[in-house]
C-alpha cells in the first residue's frame, strides 16, 4: 500500500492558477466586456490648465441625434478622493479647472463616432488664471491658489525631529550634503482605463465594472458620487492588466461611467486611449529632495536631516499619505537616530500623482543611497561595509515607533556580495572598446507589507475570507482581493490548499464582485499576501475543524485523534479511514453546505507611533528587504549606459511561490530602471507632451539586462507561513544602484533622473572642456 | 464606403462588409468578438494587438480590416489543438511569461510566428523579434525563458 501524504505547496514554483485564461486569450478585461446596446461614453477635457469656469454649454451636444446622455459639473456637487481628509476632486469640474485635460463634461452616445462628434459640439468658456507647474512656481509669494481650502498650495506640509540632528552631526566625522531631482514618471500600465456601468433604472440599481486595485473605494466613491444607498451598488473586477498604484484609488473614469448610465437610462462602456490614461495619472511626483548625512568613519551613521518637496498636482489624492511615506520610511532599513525631515506636498496645475509601486519610498531611498555611495568613497569605505555598520537588530522599534520582527537585509547584501563577484570585481572599471567603460553599483532597499491601518478605519478585521465546501466536495475561497496580474488569487489558493493538505486542483477562487464575496481592502502596499494570506490560513483552519469533528463522529474517535492527511482523514496509522469526499458528506449531514469564515487583524504594536502628526503612516507587520548590484557599460562617446546585469536579493520572509517572487522582484527592478533611465513625463504650459509610449520611452526587451534573483527567507512571526511582501521593495534599489555603477565607471555622479544618454553625454563634454578626468557631479543644480 | 471582406480567420473562411477605415483590430473585437486581441495604446507603440498575417507578426491596429482581403489571420484564439496549450502558450503559463495578462497575446502571437520561420532562436533572435511588444509586469527575463521552453517544447512536437 503506498504512503498517503498530504499535499504541500509552500515554497514551490507554482504557474498562476488564471494563466491558461491569460494566455488563450480568454480571460476578460473591462474593454473586452462587448454586448449589444451598450453606449459609448467619452470625456470633453479641459483645454486650460487654470481656469474659472464661465460657461460649458452642451445645447448642440445634446441635440446631436445618437446622443443619449450630456453630463457636466453642474449634475453632481460631490467630491470624491481616497483620503477621507482630503477629497478634493469633483468627477466633472465645477467652478473650476485645475489641469490640462481635467474632465469637464460627458457624452454617451449610441456608438463612439457620435459620442466623439458630441465632444466637438461642446463649448466651455473660462477666465484664465496664472497656473503653476512646479512646486516652486506654486509655493512662491503671490502664487495664484489652486484650492481655496490650501491658500499656499501646501497640501501637507510634514516637519519632525527625532533625536538631535545638531548633535548627531557633531559625533560625525563626515558631513555631506547633496540635492537630488527625480522627473515625474507614470504607472504606465498596459491596460487603459475604461469602465461599464450599467444602471437598471426600474430597481434603482447600479453595476460597474472598474479595471481597480480597490473595488472597495470604487464602492464607496460610487455611494458618495451618486448619492445612492452602497447596498443598491454592484462592483465588478474584471481582469485587471497592471496597476502598479494608479488604480488604488477610484478614478474619474468610472464615476463619471455612472452618472452617464444615470442620466441614459442604460449602459455605458468608457474606455479611454492612452493619452487620456497617461492624463488621469496618479503616478510618481516629481521629486526634489536635499539629504544631509553625518558618518563617523566606520561608516555608521549619525545624523540625517531631509528635505522633501513633491509636486503633488493638482488635486489631493494620497498626497498626504505619499509625502509622510517619504519621512517616515527614512526609517525600519537602518539603524538611525537624530533625523530630521521635512517634507512638503504641494499643489501645482498639473495632472494628480498617487501610488506609484514603491509608494513615497523611491525617490528618498535613492538619495539616500546616493550620498552613502558618495561618502563611502570619500571615506575610503566598500559601501558594502557601510550598510553593515549601519543594521537594525530584529525585533526592534525604530524612533519613529515602527516594529520590525524580522530582518533579512544582511542576507541581502551577503547573497549580492557573493553572487556579483563584488569583491574581486568593484573598482576595478575595466576599459572595454572604443570608449565604453564599466562599472558596478550596490544600493538596498525596502518596503511594508500593507499599512497596518487602512485608510478606511472601520474597526473591522483588516481581512476577511470566507470558504465554500459543498456536496460536490469543491472548495471555493471568496475574497475581495483584486488580483491585478501579482498573483493574489494563486496565493489565495496556495494557502488554503497547504492548511488543507489538499491539492491545488481542488480550490477554486472567487474574487471581484461585490454581490458574492467579502469586502477587501485591496490589493495597495503589498498588503494582499500579509493580511489576505493570514485571513486565508485562518478560514482553511476553521475548515479544517470541521472537517475532523466530522471525521471523528464518523470513525468515532476524538477530534484529537483524527489525522488529516488532506485526502484521507484517519483516526491512527492503521485505519483505513475516511476519503475526503466521505468527511465532507459526513460535515454536511446536520448543516448542508458549509461556509467559514476566515480573519485577520494587525496588531495595535504595528501601527505606528504618535510622535508626530501622521506618524502613524509607515506602520506595517513585516517590511521586506532587498539588495542590489547593476553592472553597466557606459560608452563614453555616445553617452549610451547598457546594463549589463542586476544581481538582487529580496527578504520576503517566505517565498510562498518561487516564480511568482522571482516574476515579481524582476518586474519591480526592471520598472525601476525605466523610471532611473528613460522614464519621465514632460509637460509644456501644463500640457502632457509625452502622452504615448514612444515618448514616455519604457524599456523594451532589447534594452532590459538579466536579472538574477537570490531569495532571502528571513521568517516573519506574523507573517503567513513567514512571508512578506515582495512585489514592491526591489523596485528602489535599482536607481541609486545604476547611479552608482555610473559613477564606479566613469567617475561621474548623477543625482538627476532619469539618467538619459544626452545627460550623461553632456555631463561627459562638461568634464572633457574642463580638461578634468576626475570624479565630478552632474546635476543642473551644481552646473 | 463599405467593402467585402473574405479571409480565413483562425483557420476558417469568413465573409464580412467591412468600412474602408476600419481598423483589424476593431474589426477582430468588436464585430468578430475575438477580444483576446488588445488594444493597448493610441496607435503602433505597443504590440498588444499583433496577429499573425499568413504567418507574419503584424500590428492589428495599423492594419486596415480592408487590406487583409485574400489572406490568412491568426489570433491568440487560433493557438492550442483540442483544448490543450500550445508550445508558446504552455512557455509564458509555466515559465510566468505573463503576470497581468495584458500583453500577453501579443507577445504569444509574436513569439509563434518566430518559431514558425525560426524553431530554435537564439536568445539575441528572441530579443529582436519582441523588441516592438511591451510589457510592463515581467521585465522580460521571464517572457525570454518561456519562449525558450516554448521551442524546446516545439522541437519535441508540441504546435506553436
Amino acid at each position: 500500500m503506498n504512503e498517503v501524504v498530504a499535499a504541500h505547496n509552500i515554497g514551490a514554483y507554482v504557474p498562476m492558477v488564471d494563466g491558461p485564461d491569460k494566455v488563450s486569450g480568454r480571460a476578460k478585461y473591462t474593454a473586452d466586456l462587448i454586448a449589444p446596446g451598450l453606449l459609448a461614453g467619452r470625456i470633453f477635457r479641459s483645454p486650460y490648465s487654470h481656469a474659472e469656469i464661465l460657461d460649458v454649454d452642451v445645447s448642440a451636444a445634446l441635440r446631436l441625434p445618437g446622443v443619449k446622455a450630456v453630463v457636466t459639473g453642474a449634475d453632481c456637487d460631490k467630491t470624491f478622493g481616497v483620503l477621507p481628509i482630503a477629497r478634493s476632486e469633483h468627477p466633472l469640474a465645477r467652478d473650476k479647472v485645475r489641469y490640462r485635460g481635467e474632465p469637464v463634461a460627458a457624452v454617451a452616445a449610441v456608438d463612439d463616432a457620435t459620442a466623439k462628434r458630441a465632444l466637438g459640439l461642446i463649448k466651455l468658456t473660462v477666465r484664465e488664471l496664472p497656473a503653476h507647474y512646479t512646486s516652486q512656481s506654486a509655493m512662491a509669494a503671490g502664487a495664484s491658489t489652486i484650492h481655496a481650502q490650501r491658500p499656499n498650495n501646501i497640501e501637507r506640509d510634514v516637519l519632525f525631529e527625532l533625536g538631535s540632528v545638531e548633535q548627531g552631526f557633531q559625533q560625525a566625522d563626515l558631513v555631506r550634503e547633496g540635492t537630488y531631482d527625480c522627473a515625474e514618471v507614470c504607472q504606465n500600465q498596459m491596460e487603459m482605463h475604461a469602465a461599464l456601468a450599467h444602471y437598471d433604472a426600474e430597481r434603482e440599481r447600479m453595476t460597474v465594472y472598474a479595471s481597480t486595485q480597490v473595488p472597495y473605494y470604487v464602492h464607496l466613491m460610487l455611494a458618495q458620487i451618486l448619492d445612492m444607498d452602497m447596498s443598491r451598488i454592484r462592483v465588478i473586477k474584471p481582469h485587471v492588466g497592471g496597476g502598479f498604484g494608479c488604480r488604488t484609488e477610484a478614478l474619474n473614469v468610472e464615476l463619471i461611467a455612472a452618472l452617464l448610465a444615470r442620466r441614459a437610462g442604460g449602459s455605458v462602456r468608457m474606455m479611454i486611449n492612452r493619452e487620456e490614461t497617461f492624463i488621469t495619472h496618479r503616478g510618481r511626483p516629481q521629486t526634489d529632495i536635499r539629504l544631509k548625512l553625518g558618518m563617523r568613519k566606520d561608516g555608521k551613521i549619525t545624523a540625517v536631516e531631509c528635505e522633501c518637496y513633491q509636486r503633488g498636482g493638482a488635486h489631493s489624492g494620497y498626497g498626504i499619505v505619499t509625502i509622510l511615506y517619504s519621512g517616515s520610511m527614512l526609517y525600519a532599513i537602518y539603524d538611525l537616530h537624530n533625523v530630521k525631515y521635512i517634507g512638503k506636498r504641494v499643489l501645482t496645475n498639473t495632472p494628480p500623482c498617487g501610488a506609484f509601486r514603491g509608494h513615497g519610498t523611491v525617490d528618498i531611498r535613492f538619495a539616500f543611497e546616493s550620498l552613502l555611495d558618495e561618502m563611502a568613497g570619500e571615506l575610503s569605505l566598500d559601501p558594502l561595509a557601510v550598510r553593515r555598520a549601519n543594521y537594525l537588530t530584529a525585533p526592534t522599534f525604530t524612533d519613529n515607533d515602527l516594529m520590525v520582527n524580522s530582518y533579512g537585509l544582511p542576507q541581502c547584501v551577503d547573497w549580492v556580495e557573493q553572487a556579483s563577484g563584488w569583491r574581486t570585481r568593484r573598482g576595478k572599471p575595466a576599459k572595454g572598446e572604443g570608449g565604453m567603460r564599466k562599472g558596478l553599483g550596490f544600493a538596498c532597499s525596502h518596503y511594508i507589507s500593507g499599512a497596518s491601518k487602512p485608510v478606511n478605519w472601520t474597526g473591522e478585521p483588516h481581512a476577511t475570507v470566507k470558504i465554500k465546501l459543498d456536496f460536490d466536495g469543491s472548495i471555493v475561497v471568496l475574497s475581495g482581493a483584486a488580483d491585478i496580474g501579482q498573483g493574489s488569487s494563486t496565493i489565495l489558493v496556495q494557502t488554503v490548499a497547504e492548511v488543507l493538505g489538499l491539492d491545488l486542483a481542488r480550490i477554486r477562487v472567487v474574487t471581484g464582485d461585490s454581490e458574492v464575496v467579502p469586502k477587501d481592502n485591496g490589493s495597495y502596499s503589498s498588503r494582499v499576501t500579509f493580511m489576505v494570506g493570514n485571513a486565508a490560513i485562518d478560514a482553511a483552519q476553521n475548515l479544517k475543524r470541521v472537517l475532523v469533528a466530522a471525521a471523528a463522529r464518523k470513525l468515532e474517535a476524538k477530534p484529537e485523534e483524527i489525522e488529516c492527511l488532506g485526502e484521507l482523514y484517519r483516526a491512527g496509522a492503521q485505519d483505513k479511514g475516511l476519503t475526503f469526499n466521505e468527511v465532507v458528506t459526513e460535515a454536511l449531514k446536520d448543516t448542508g453546505t458549509i461556509t467559514v469564515t476566515g480573519n485577520y487583524s494587525t496588531i495595535p504594536q504595528s501601527h505606528g507611533g504618535k510622535k508626530y502628526r501622521g506618524a502613524a503612516i509607515g506602520g506595517t507587520m513585516g517590511y521586506s528587504y532587498s539588495a542590489q548590484v547593476v553592472e553597466v557599460s557606459v560608452d563614453e562617446d555616445t553617452g549610451v549606459v547598457t546594463v549589463d546585469k542586476v544581481w538582487v536579493a529580496h527578504d520576503c520572509g517566505k517565498a510562498l511561490n518561487r516564480l511568482t517572487v522571482e516574476g515579481q522582484v524582476q518586474g519591480s527592478v526592471w520598472m525601476g530602471m525605466g523610471q532611473a533611465m528613460s522614464e519621465e513625463t514632460a509637460y509644456h504650459d501644463g500640457l502632457l507632451i509625452t502622452g504615448n509610449m514612444l515618448d514616455y520611452r519604457v524599456p523594451t526587451i532589447e534594452d532590459s539586462p538579466p536579472i538574477e534573483v537570490g531569495i532571502v527567507e528571513s521568517n516573519d512571526p506574523h507573517g503567513p507561513f513567514g512571508a512578506k511582501e515582495a512585489g514592491e521593495g526591489s523596485l528602489a534599489a535599482f536607481l541609486p544602484a545604476l547611479t552608482n555603477a555610473i559613477a564606479d565607471a566613469i567617475g561621474v555622479r548623477f543625482n538627476e533622473l532619469p539618467v538619459t544618454p544626452d545627460r550623461v553625454f553632456a555631463a561627459l563634454e562638461k568634464r572633457r572642456r574642463a580638461g578634468n578626468g576626475s570624479a565630478g557631479k552632474a546635476s543642473n543644480r551644481d552646473s | 464606403m463599405s467593402r467585402i471582406l473574405e479571409l480565413v480567420l483562425n483557420g476558417r473562411r469568413r465573409v464580412d462588409a467591412v468600412p474602408d477605415n476600419l481598423l483589424l483590430l476593431d474589426y477582430l473585437r468588436e464585430v468578430v468578438g475575438l477580444t483576446g486581441t488588445k488594444t493597448g495604446c493610441d496607435g503602433g507603440e505597443c504590440g498588444a494587438c499583433t496577429v499573425l498575417i499568413d504567418d507574419q507578426p503584424r500590428l492589428s491596429c495599423l492594419t486596415l480590416a480592408a487590406t487583409v482581403n485574400g489572406q490568412r489571420v491568426d489570433t491568440v484564439e487560433a493557438l492550442g489543438h483540442d483544448g490543450r496549450l500550445s508550445a508558446v502558450q504552455r512557455g509564458f503559463h509555466e515559465k510566468l511569461g505573463s503576470q497581468c495578462g495584458y500583453c500577453t497575446p501579443g507577445f504569444i502571437m509574436a513569439s509563434a510566428g518566430l518559431l514558425r520561420r525560426n524553431p530554435h532562436p537564439s536568445e539575441d533572435d528572441i530579443r529582436a523579434a519582441l523588441g516592438s511588444n511591451i510589457c510592463r509586469c515581467t521585465g522580460y527575463v521571464k517572457i525570454i525563458e518561456a519562449v525558450k521552453y516554448a521551442a524546446e517544447l516545439h522541437a519535441s512536437g508540441v504546435s506553436p
